[in-house]
């Protein structure tokens, strides 16, 4: 267990200093919401219509940008060699980085929501209704995408294959995160915030236990 | 005959010679006795001779499936039992499934612009099945992008493994949303909704483009195997030190 939290602390620190990279996808999620209106005009009706979508849509290419240095970096410097050969399960072990990759790249994304909502012209229930699908969204993409990173690290040259092979995976995440979000865009009583919403719920526990452990099959079948 | 005997690729080569052209044979018969049947089969009263699409497209639909079950049980084999062909029969299954699914996309298009009056429809069946094509064509590349096949088949193994979870999604996709996609009507319970005229064609070209695919996968398989014996020979080969002029 100390072991484990250990891991999650070292993680985390090395996320959050300089050249960690966690706090660059906040910055490219910014990006990505003020590039919208560029792109489809400032119309704010439209905005506020597509305003869910858009934060879903940056908030899933941000983590994406960040998920490499889950076992990269590691790779690189040796460390992922020893924590292979440590006694812990390498299934917690990936469970324990995962989460604290989630703690310092994802829970960012979701506190810079009401901001960026702001931007979108979203009404207070519509940002805390994308917030909210956002903080129980965030983990199910963590964790399906910590697959991709340890199949791409044991590739060497991975590069946008990651892209490739985690995006599909985390279709089902996207349609049930913009489905519970935009119920409070849409007029009252036409549809239910809780179906989608407990599905979304449902996929990030179910991805919390598949995750790691296929990440820890493929690290271990990869790295001899 | 068992599982573990077929383990010698030596002799899986000389089985496969002497059942693919039997096979084959077989495969050609059913395919033109289904397409016969399929002729002959009245047009709907409301679609019309576009009906027959379905003959062509249901089988493919489920071959798209069944081949990602087929390489899931192979992944089984290849990271559970090290079963020394499964990876073999993975990495050979993976684009003819491609080819399938692609197929059912593309027959589906053509089917829907007269009947739903569009060639795409983002509806719930529609979209797993283009996910199912974008998940081959990824493992596709993951077998690509690695140089020793037994790391690539691990690799390709664990991600088979996950995409799986997508099969169910799609064959109760039609029962779970209500979308534009007809629900399930030959396997059902209750019986099939299906028309005799209809039912019989349908069945037999589901049987022989099962056989096709196991044709094709068994030649795959074969070459696959040879392809990994030429390249241990110039492995051999190159590591031979140079004689001295």
């Amino acid at each position: 267990m100390t072991a484990l939290l250990a891991i999650a602390r070292r993680d985390i620190r090395i996320a959050l200093r300089v050249g960690g990279g966690a706090l660059i996808g906040v910055l490219f999620f910014l990006t990505v919401v003020v590039l919208m209106p560029f792109a489809i005009g400032p119309d704010l009706n439209l905005l506020m219509r597509l305003g869910p979508a858009i934060l879903w849509l940056g908030a899933l290419l941000a983590s994406l940008l960040t998920l490499d240095r889950l076992f990269m970096a590691d790779h690189d410097d040796g460390s992922l060699d020893l924590i292979l050969m440590s006694r812990t399960p390498l299934e917690f072990t990936c469970a324990a980085k995962a989460l604290a990759h989630w703690l310092a790249a994802g829970v960012p994304l979701v506190v810079a929501t009401p901001v960026l909502g702001l931007l979108l012209n979203l009404d207070a229930t519509a940002t805390l209704s994308v917030a909210l699908t956002l903080l129980v969204g965030t983990p199910a993409l963590t964790f399906t995408g910590m697959i991709g990173a340890a199949l791409a690290v044991t590739l060497q040259r991975g590069g946008l294959l990651l892209a490739v092979l985690v995006l599909p995976l985390s279709i089902p995440v996207l349609i049930f995160g913009v489905a519970a979000s935009n119920v409070a865009i849409a007029e009252q009583g036409t549809m239910a915030f809780g179906t989608p919403f407990s599905i979304l719920c449902a996929i990030s526990l179910a991805s919390l236990v598949i995750g790691p452990f296929a990440a820890a099959a493929s690290l271990r079948h990869g790295m001899d | 005959m068992t599982l573990t005997e077929l383990a010698n690729p030596t002799r899986f080569l000389s089985l496969t010679t002497r059942i693919l052209p039997w096979l084959a044979m077989l495969t050609g018969a059913l395919l033109v006795i289904g397409l016969y049947q399929a002729v002959l089969a009245p047009d709907d009263y409301q679609q019309g001779a576009t009906v027959k699409i379905m003959f062509i497209h249901v089988p493919n639909a489920w071959l798209a499936m069944f081949v990602w079950g087929v390489m899931s049980v192979a992944s089984l084999g290849t990271l559970v039992w090290r079963h020394p062909l499964a990876d073999v029969a993975a990495k050979a299954a993976a684009p003819i499934g491609a080819a399938f699914t692609f197929l059912a996309l593309v027959t589906g298009s053509l089917w829907g612009r007269p009947m739903w009056g569009t060639y795409w429809e983002w509806d719930a069946r529609l979209t797993s099945v283009l996910i199912l094509f974008l998940m081959y064509l990824g493992l596709i590349a993951l077998w690509r992008a690695v140089e020793d096949p037994s790391r690539a088949a691990r690799a390709a193994a664990v991600l088979t493994l996950v995409g799986a979870i997508n099969i169910p999604i799609i064959k109760f996709s039609v029962d779970w949303w209500n979308t534009l996609h007809q629900p399930a009507s030959v396997i059902r319970m209750g019986g099939s909704t299906l028309d005799k005229s209809y039912l019989y064609p349908l069945l037999v070209m589901a049987v022989a483009f099962s056989l096709l695919f196991v044709t094709l996968h068994l030649a795959a398989m074969r070459n696959e195997i040879m392809r990994r014996r030429l390249r241990a020979l110039q492995m051999l080969q190159a590591s031979k030190p140079v004689a001295p002029p």
